[in-house]
């Protein structure tokens, strides 16, 4: 039970990290001034960068596989991606507020698995922390910048905002089946506790920029990726992703 | 409406002023002879209008070339196979963008902002390496531009590092740094298909027969046709001919192609013992002047995507432009 309650959560760790470094990394070559694209992509990178230590983990657990095969071809209903990284970049302001959102929620992840039970995420967590760090300081940066910056920004980034909240709650979907499991044996907190911590993590920033905190109490969560109710858009990423790797998956590459 | 590119054009008065200065004698000649030591041109020395106007030319058309050299490549990104190829594809193509920066930085320091060379490139007064208006069709097109493009690019670079700008000189020591990683990187995708599987192979073959074209006009056409070049040369600006780094690149790479069993689509392509010079077949310039003056395959697509990210970042930059609402926070 324990070994599937961590699959589970390393799965859809692995899966968001991937999906959202993917839609990062379309940024490279296109973002809107030359140092921030090379900032995102940088931050795409390490957002892939971390998947593959993700996989690796899974890949030394019983009935593991191998991590390329696992990330670029599992069907999608397999994914446990959350909804939020799922969707296309749309503009730069969708793009960083989600950028903001998610890597505080991931840094709030990351730093409970400091304590976690489960030796490699545990040192997982440590490695990542530095860079995470950064992370966060430049997407609080920019959303503090853009909220500050005259009308069009500011109204760009509460737009964002109010459009991407319910996706960025939908990152703390419960899991049903195993969290209790991971609590009990403090493998990590649970993703209630996560999702508070998140909010006392985001609100302060979003004062300072004079960004609206949408009610929380009448949005509803974008909840079922981590049970593979997927976006429409997830599965053209999926396809596209894999199309070189699946000519020929025993091949090289 | 895209017309106008970047918003922010400043008047270049700097350039402007140094052309009505002419060009006097004596400080012409103390100037070459510096030049002859072998010492470096620095942004606020004295220097001809015409030194600066070529540099500047040489150098945006370089950092337009790394920006729009970004984009073929940046499109497999998202279909790179597997976690190593796709993390450094990502940062290869991060990088060139790095060379990019470095580069209009330097073209800067002589007086044209990074708005107005990207306005140039825009509206198609300023150009970029005709290679990059070719397209990049399959996987194995993204092997072949890694180790042969950047491998040429690297030949171009590696003889520019020795002219006379400095800060253009500096920019270089880095790219050519970097870029021997980019090569190294294509080099081991590039190995993999071709001892791969037959289809890796064959795949690898088709995206070799069509690059090769372009990958023979990279240098520029032949010196017999090129104007100019002798004063370029003596400045240090131009610091080595076109055909003669077309050799050095053939003499450096078709080797390694052959050695892998791949064959190059000109019956004509050898070394003559005699001379040690290689010979080929004419790679037809009538094309290449085609696509540089913006008859190519993909020249239009390619400004396309620069003007989608000027016109989509536009808002962005505005809003850093605000210095009065600036909002100011320590960096770390």
């Amino acid at each position: 039970m324990l070994n599937k309650a961590i699959t589970d959560l390393l799965t859809k760790m692995a899966d968001d990290e991937l999906i959202l470094g993917h839609r990062n990394s379309e940024w490279t070559g296109l973002g809107p001034v030359m140092e921030e694209d090379i900032a995102f992509s940088s931050m795409a990178q390490d957002k892939i960068g971390h998947s593959w230590a993700l996989f690796r983990i899974l890949e030394e657990l019983p009935e593991g596989r191998p991590a390329d095969l696992n990330a670029f071809c599992r069907p999608e209903a397999a994914f446990k991606c959350c909804h939020l990284v799922e969707y296309p970049n749309s503009g730069y302001d969708f793009s960083l507020m989600r950028h903001f959102l998610f890597d505080q929620a991931e840094a709030v992840r990351y730093e409970s698995l400091q304590e976690s039970s489960f030796e490699p995420l545990q040192q997982l967590s440590k490695k990542v922390k530095g860079e995470l760090k950064y992370h966060t300081l430049h997407a609080n940066a920019w959303i503090l910048q853009l909220s500050k910056a005259g009308e069009e920004s500011y109204d760009r980034m509460q737009t964002a905002l109010n459009e991407i909240m319910a996706l960025a709650a939908g990152i703390f979907e419960p899991a049903r089946d195993y969290e209790q499991a991971l609590i009990d044996e403090k493998v990590y907190p649970g993703e209630k506790e996560l999702y508070n911590r998140w909010l006392d993590r985001i609100y302060p920033v979003l004062v300072k920029a004079s960004l609206n905190l949408p009610d929380l109490n009448a949005i509803a969560p974008a909840y079922g990726g981590r049970t593979g109710q997927h976006t429409p858009y997830l599965g053209p990423l999926l396809k596209e992703m894999g199309e070189v790797f699946n000519l020929d998956t025993a091949a090289n590459w | 409406m895209y017309g106008g590119g970047y918003i922010f054009e400043e008047p270049n008065n700097r350039q402007v002023r140094e052309e009505m200065l002419h060009d006097e004698p004596e400080k012409l000649a103390a100037f070459e002879e510096r030049i002859a030591r072998g010492e470096k041109i620095e942004p606020g020395d004295w220097m001809p209008a015409e030194y600066r106007r070529q540099l500047i030319r040489l150098i945006e058309q370089h950092a337009h070339s790394e920006i729009i050299g970004a984009l073929p490549e940046g499109t497999w990104i998202t279909r790179a196979p597997g976690f190593k190829r796709k993390l450094a594809l990502i940062a290869k193509v991060q990088d060139e963008i790095g060379h990019g920066q470095l580069l209009y930085n330097a073209a800067e320091t002589l007086g044209k902002t990074r708005e107005a060379m990207i306005n140039d490139l825009l509206s198609g007064k300023s150009k970029y390496s005709n290679v990059f208006n070719y397209p990049a069709k399959t996987w194995a097109d993204v092997t072949v531009i890694g180790f042969l493009i950047d491998a040429a690019a690297i030949v171009n670079q590696v003889a520019n590092s020795k002219g006379s700008y400095g800060p253009y000189c500096r920019a270089l020591e880095r790219i050519c740094y970097e870029e021997s990683f980019h090569l190294k990187q294509g080099h081991d995708a590039f190995i993999e298909l071709a001892t791969g599987t037959p289809a890796q192979k064959e795949m690898l073959q088709d995206a070799l027969n069509r690059w090769w074209k372009p990958i023979m006009h990279f240098f520029g056409p032949p010196d017999k046709a090129s104007l100019h070049s002798e004063k370029l040369m003596q400045w240090k600006v131009k610091m080595a001919s076109n055909d003669d780094m077309r050799n050095q690149f053939l003499d450096m790479y078709v080797p390694k192609i052959w050695e892998l069993g791949l064959t190059l689509p000109d019956p004509l392509l050898r070394k003559n013992p005699e001379t040690g010079r290689w010979e080929y077949s004419d790679p037809d310039w009538d094309e290449f002047f085609r696509v540089i003056n913006g008859g190519g395959p993909c020249n239009e697509e390619r400004l396309q995507v620069r003007k989608w990210a000027e016109e989509h970042g536009r808002w962005v930059r505005k809003a850093l432009m605000k210095p009065a609402e600036k909002h100011s926070l320590p960096v770390a």
